[in-house]
């Protein structure tokens, strides 16, 4: 499939981690009906944790050195359909 | 003072801004100058997923059961976190195969096939209604909540309004004709609407500062921030269990919302739209994965302030918690505040019923009314001159049928549901989608039977189990289909069907209708085989970032690219066609001239063109057509190569017929050479034989005449002419035995008495059958070497004597005159008898050798010497021996002498009975 640079794992580490911050039993945990600073515990978790997640994602996609990661993609299926098309020509 | 007049008036100024916005975009667009070709644009047109579900009916869903509306949320956060590879693969998958739609995409995936997109259709626009329905029902009672404004009243103790007092349906009315101005405003190939999505923009960010607007009134303006809201409702243990999941549904809940969502924010139809269709270029999605995201968590902080602030304002169940957002602010009394709220609530309405219905509106006319019309033969559509106008017709047809049909929904079910019970019921039906598309980007083995198998399992599940109980619930059914199910059968009670108890309504629908659907898909995708195109659909898709060609790139056509002109400006005009056609001269860098063949590039270019105006499946028929039904998809090339292998058979198997003719024939005319030797040894044989017996006769007549005109013959002499005669007689008779005896043998009807018996018997009879000539020959010496082990054969006795006699005979005839000698030897050899009949006579010259054995051949010159047999005794000997299964032949050297020998096989060998007797002349 796609040329998987260090930003492609890293992000399915992150879903991966997602999963785990917003599924049972790891919600389980925060099941309770206390309050922290005045806000539900449940609330602040999973908040908490959202922002978290997008402050991640946020980091991982927008690295300066992970628009080389990404982007390296568009060129290299770039040359490769200049190649193939080539060859097709030649053909 | 907020009146009726004040809050249309305001509507009316929103929606002609969001008309203004929408031309402006659209203006910009054709001038190639887009404004929405932004990251931030793309991901606030993202936002077009959260609706009046959100605005209104988060807070609702979190005053009744806490944080079960989060997985709504979360579930696209997780999604998008994938984003870079899901929805990047969609996005370049339909920007190639030029998809305009989901149901296009899945038509498409598994051979362009119109049953499925038809289906695809059709469970979009049945499982969105009640969506829509969702829209107009908020906007509606958020409009009639306003207008009572300062008291607060619930539209549920209204009372029912007339269909033309109600909101709902100017409502419906509006945003109709909004999604007809701009989204059937031009049919375009790439069936972008890039005033629509500035439009969409906008309304997200209205929808997003009115909800902040009236979280951050409620939250500090109202109590002393988030820790003084939750502090005040903890004092209240009512509350308490708000704070948990076990109001949430528990695990089973939360887990099948998240899931839910997770899928829904590809496969609804307008988040298809969005993400895919409407997207500008594919590096937009890398900003998008995280702002999208963000959006929702912003839109969603005050959602819970929001909603205990309702809870502790009214008393219990006196105020409907759908509509806190709005009644909050006016309990307050802070009416631009509430003003502001209803207008975010109108841009999340709007926004999501104008992208829903021209998403529906397109699928409707380019999966299931065109590709319908197409193969209606008699309307002739294929020839029609225009066809954008009959496109636009069906498109606002369209758009009106789906908003009216939402419309109808929500006067159906009435108030017996809270909105995001509603639109719950959408996601799940759109759930239905992802089985096929994803199983069909990442599998390559998904079949079109498969999905067509998942989908329609998955529809007729949902049906049951989520549409059937709301109609149940509002009374158009017996509820007693709810609590007995049908017909009284428990079991297949449909919010507990096969008895799985214990889940609540959407768990339980998510839960069957992915059980059937996936497992139907896989299934059977496994037993079932892809023909060509869907196979090579299937690799086009799965290996999308691999693949550079567009399309498989067979075909043979006579069409010329002027025809292809022609097709294209009927269905998306002149100018788009114009502009297509240059935009292909640009980037392949050539000329397009209208008299040249159309090749493959532009045929396939065309195609994919005419698919983002009239679908996939439509546009192949349209191609086809064009091409004089001379396109040939990889089926048909498979079909043609069929042929093709098939003619090779077929001129493998000819060639052996003419070869097994040609060998016919040359039998035959071998036949008939052989027929004509015969015929003329017949001719031969006829004169030879007249030839035979005239010999005699002359004898016989000539000695009779001189003997009957010379009564003065001495009496010696006449008694020598007569005993001439009676030889000559004689030898007539033999001569006529014999050619009685050959013919006989020859028609195969000689009486033959085979039996087994001791062969030295039968050389013993003929060597006394011989006596008498030897007796006449003195000068003859006569041997025989006889082997007293000789094997025993399997013959006719008396025929093996004539062949002996004969022999021996014929000896007698050709040896020494002075100093014969005649030998005889029989002795076995091998598991055979052989005799051999030897003399010292002349032998036989060369050039008589060959004819040794035929008829009437006889050694010497028969014109001059007197003949010594009939010659036909050894034609005789060699029919009687083979006919024995046995060989004769001879030996012989000029005056020396001649050896004639026959080989027998023993009677433990021979073939018997033999049937038939071979005619043989050699």
């Amino acid at each position: 499939m796609v040329r998987r640079g260090l930003t492609s794992e890293r992000l399915i580490g992150l879903f991966l981690f997602g999963m785990l911050l917003f599924m049972p039993p790891l919600i389980g945990v925060f099941d309770r009906s206390y309050l922290v600073g005045g806000i539900p515990l449940l609330y602040f978790y999973l908040f908490l944790a959202w922002a978290m997640v997008i402050v991640v994602l946020m980091l991982i996609v927008e690295r300066p050195l992970s628009d080389g990661d990404l982007d390296e993609e568009e060129p290299v299926m770039g040359a490769d359909a200049d190649l193939d098309q080539t060859k097709e020509s030649r053909g | 003072m907020l009146t009726g007049l004040t809050i249309v008036s305001v509507s009316l100024v929103y929606l002609s801004i969001l008309f203004a916005i929408a031309y402006y975009g659209d203006r910009r667009a054709d001038e190639g100058r887009s404004i929405i070709a932004s990251p931030y644009i793309y991901a606030l047109s993202i936002a077009v997923y959260c609706t009046a579900w959100t605005f209104y009916g988060s807070v609702g869903r979190a005053a009744s059961s806490g944080v079960s509306f989060l997985p709504i949320y979360i579930g696209p956060t997780l999604t998008f976190i994938l984003g870079w590879f899901l929805i990047r693969k969609i996005i370049r998958i339909s920007k190639v195969n030029r998809i305009t739609s989901i149901a296009d995409f899945i038509a498409s995936r598994y051979g362009k096939s119109y049953y499925l997109g038809g289906l695809v259709t059709i469970i979009a626009v049945v499982g969105i209604m009640p969506y829509i329905s969702l829209q107009l029902k908020a906007i509606s009672t958020s409009f009639t909540v306003l207008l009572h404004y300062p008291s607060i009243v619930m539209p549920a103790n209204l009372g029912s309004t007339p269909v033309f007092q109600d909101t709902a349906l100017y409502v419906a009315l509006i945003m109709a004709a909004f999604a007809i101005l701009f989204g059937t405003r031009h049919i375009d190939a790439s069936e972008r609407h890039e005033g629509m999505v500035a439009a969409i923009a906008f309304e997200s960010v209205v929808k997003l500062f009115a909800f902040l607007a009236v979280g951050l009134f409620v939250t500090f303006g109202v109590f002393g921030g988030f820790g003084d809201v939750f502090s005040r409702a903890a004092a209240d243990p009512a509350f308490h269990k708000l704070f948990t999941l076990s109001a949430a549904g528990g695990y089973s809940g939360w887990i099948s919302l998240t899931l839910a969502s997770m899928t829904a924010i590809i496969m609804l139809p307008r988040q298809f739209q969005v993400l895919v269709v409407e997207n500008v270029d594919e590096r937009h999605v890398k900003k998008a994965i995280w702002l999208f995201p963000l959006y929702l968590l912003l839109i969603n902080v005050f959602v819970l302030p929001i909603a205990f602030g309702g809870l502790l304002q009214f008393p219990r169940h006196s105020v409907d918690v759908d509509t806190f957002v709005l009644t909050v602010p006016m309990a307050k009394h802070y009416q631009a505040i509430a003003l502001f709220a209803f207008i975010g609530g109108l841009s999340a309405a709007t926004g999501m019923i104008i992208v829903e219905t021209i998403a529906l509106a397109t699928m409707v006319s380019n999966d299931l009314v065109m590709p319908f019309l197409l193969r209606l033969g008699r309307l002739h559509l294929s020839e029609r001159k225009d066809l954008t106008g009959l496109l636009r017709a069906i498109r606002r047809g369209a758009i009106i049928f789906v908003i009216l049909l939402g419309y109808a929904y929500v006067r159906l079910i009435g108030e017996s549901y809270a909105l995001v019970s509603i639109g719950l019921m959408s996601f799940v039906a759109a759930a239905q989608f992802f089985p096929s598309i994803v199983g069909g980007i990442f599998w390559k083995g998904g079949t079109r039977l498969g999905a067509l198998a998942g989908l329609s399992a998955g529809f007729a599940v949902w049906i049951y189990t989520l549409l059937l109980p709301s109609f149940a619930r509002s009374g158009w059914l017996s509820e007693r289909f709810l609590h007995d199910g049908p017909w009284g059968l428990k079991l297949f009670m449909p919010y507990a069907l096969f008895g799985l108890e214990g889940l609540d309504p959407v768990a339980h629908a998510l839960f069957w209708t992915m059980a059937f659907n996936v497992g139907l898909f896989v299934v059977v995708s496994l037993v079932t085989t892809q023909s060509m195109i869907e196979r090579s659909q299937a690799v086009l898709f799965v290996d999308i970032f691999k693949r550079t060609s567009e399309g498989a790139r067979i075909w043979r056509g006579r069409a010329t690219i002027g025809d292809l002109r022609r097709l294209m400006n009927r269905f998306i005009g002149e100018g788009p066609t114009y502009q297509a056609f240059r935009r292909f001269e640009r980037d392949k860098g050539r000329r397009l001239d209208d008299a040249h063949a159309a090749d493959a590039d532009i045929v396939h270019y065309s195609e994919r063109q005419l698919a983002g105006a009239i679908g996939a499946a439509s546009a192949r028929i349209m191609i086809a057509s064009v091409l004089r039904e001379e396109m040939h998809d990889i089926d048909e090339v498979m079909q043609i190569l069929d042929e093709a292998s098939q003619l090779v058979v077929y001129s493998r198997q000819l060639e052996e017929k003419s070869q097994q003719l040609e060998a016919a024939t040359a039998e035959l005319t071998a036949a008939n050479e052989r027929l004509k030797e015969l015929d003329k040894m017949k001719d031969d044989f006829v004169s030879t034989v007249s030839h035979e017996f005239r010999t005699p006769l002359t004898s016989i007549r000539s000695f009779s005449e001189i003997v009957h005109d010379n009564p003065d013959l001495g009496i010696e002499q006449r008694n020598e002419f007569l005993n001439i005669i009676v030889q000559e007689s004689e030898r007539l008779t033999r001569l006529i035995n014999d050619i009685l005896d050959l013919a006989k043998m020859e028609a195969g009807k000689t009486d033959w008495q085979m039996r087994e018996i001791a062969p030295k018997q039968v050389i013993d009879n003929a060597l006394a059958a011989m006596a008498g000539l030897l007796a006449k020959n003195p000068h003859i010496r006569f041997e025989t070497h006889i082997a007293e082990d000789l094997p025993n054969v399997f013959v006719d006795a008396d025929r093996l004597t004539q062949v002996l006699v004969n022999l021996i005979s014929n000896a007698v005839k050709f040896c020494n005159r002075e100093n014969g000698l005649i030998s005889i030897t029989a002795r076995p050899e091998g598991a055979s008898l052989r005799v051999d009949v030897s003399d010292n006579g002349i032998g036989i010259a060369k050039k008589d050798r060959r004819k040794v054995f035929e008829r009437f051949q006889q050694a010497g010159d028969t014109l001059i010497d007197k003949p010594q047999g009939t010659g036909l005794g050894l034609p005789i000997c060699l029919h009687i021996v083979e006919r024995f299964g046995g060989q004769i032949w001879f030996e012989s050297e000029l005056w020396k002498g001649s050896t004639f020998s026959f080989r027998i096989p023993s009677a433990h060998y021979a073939e018997r009975p033999r049937l038939e007797a071979r005619i043989e002349t050699v």
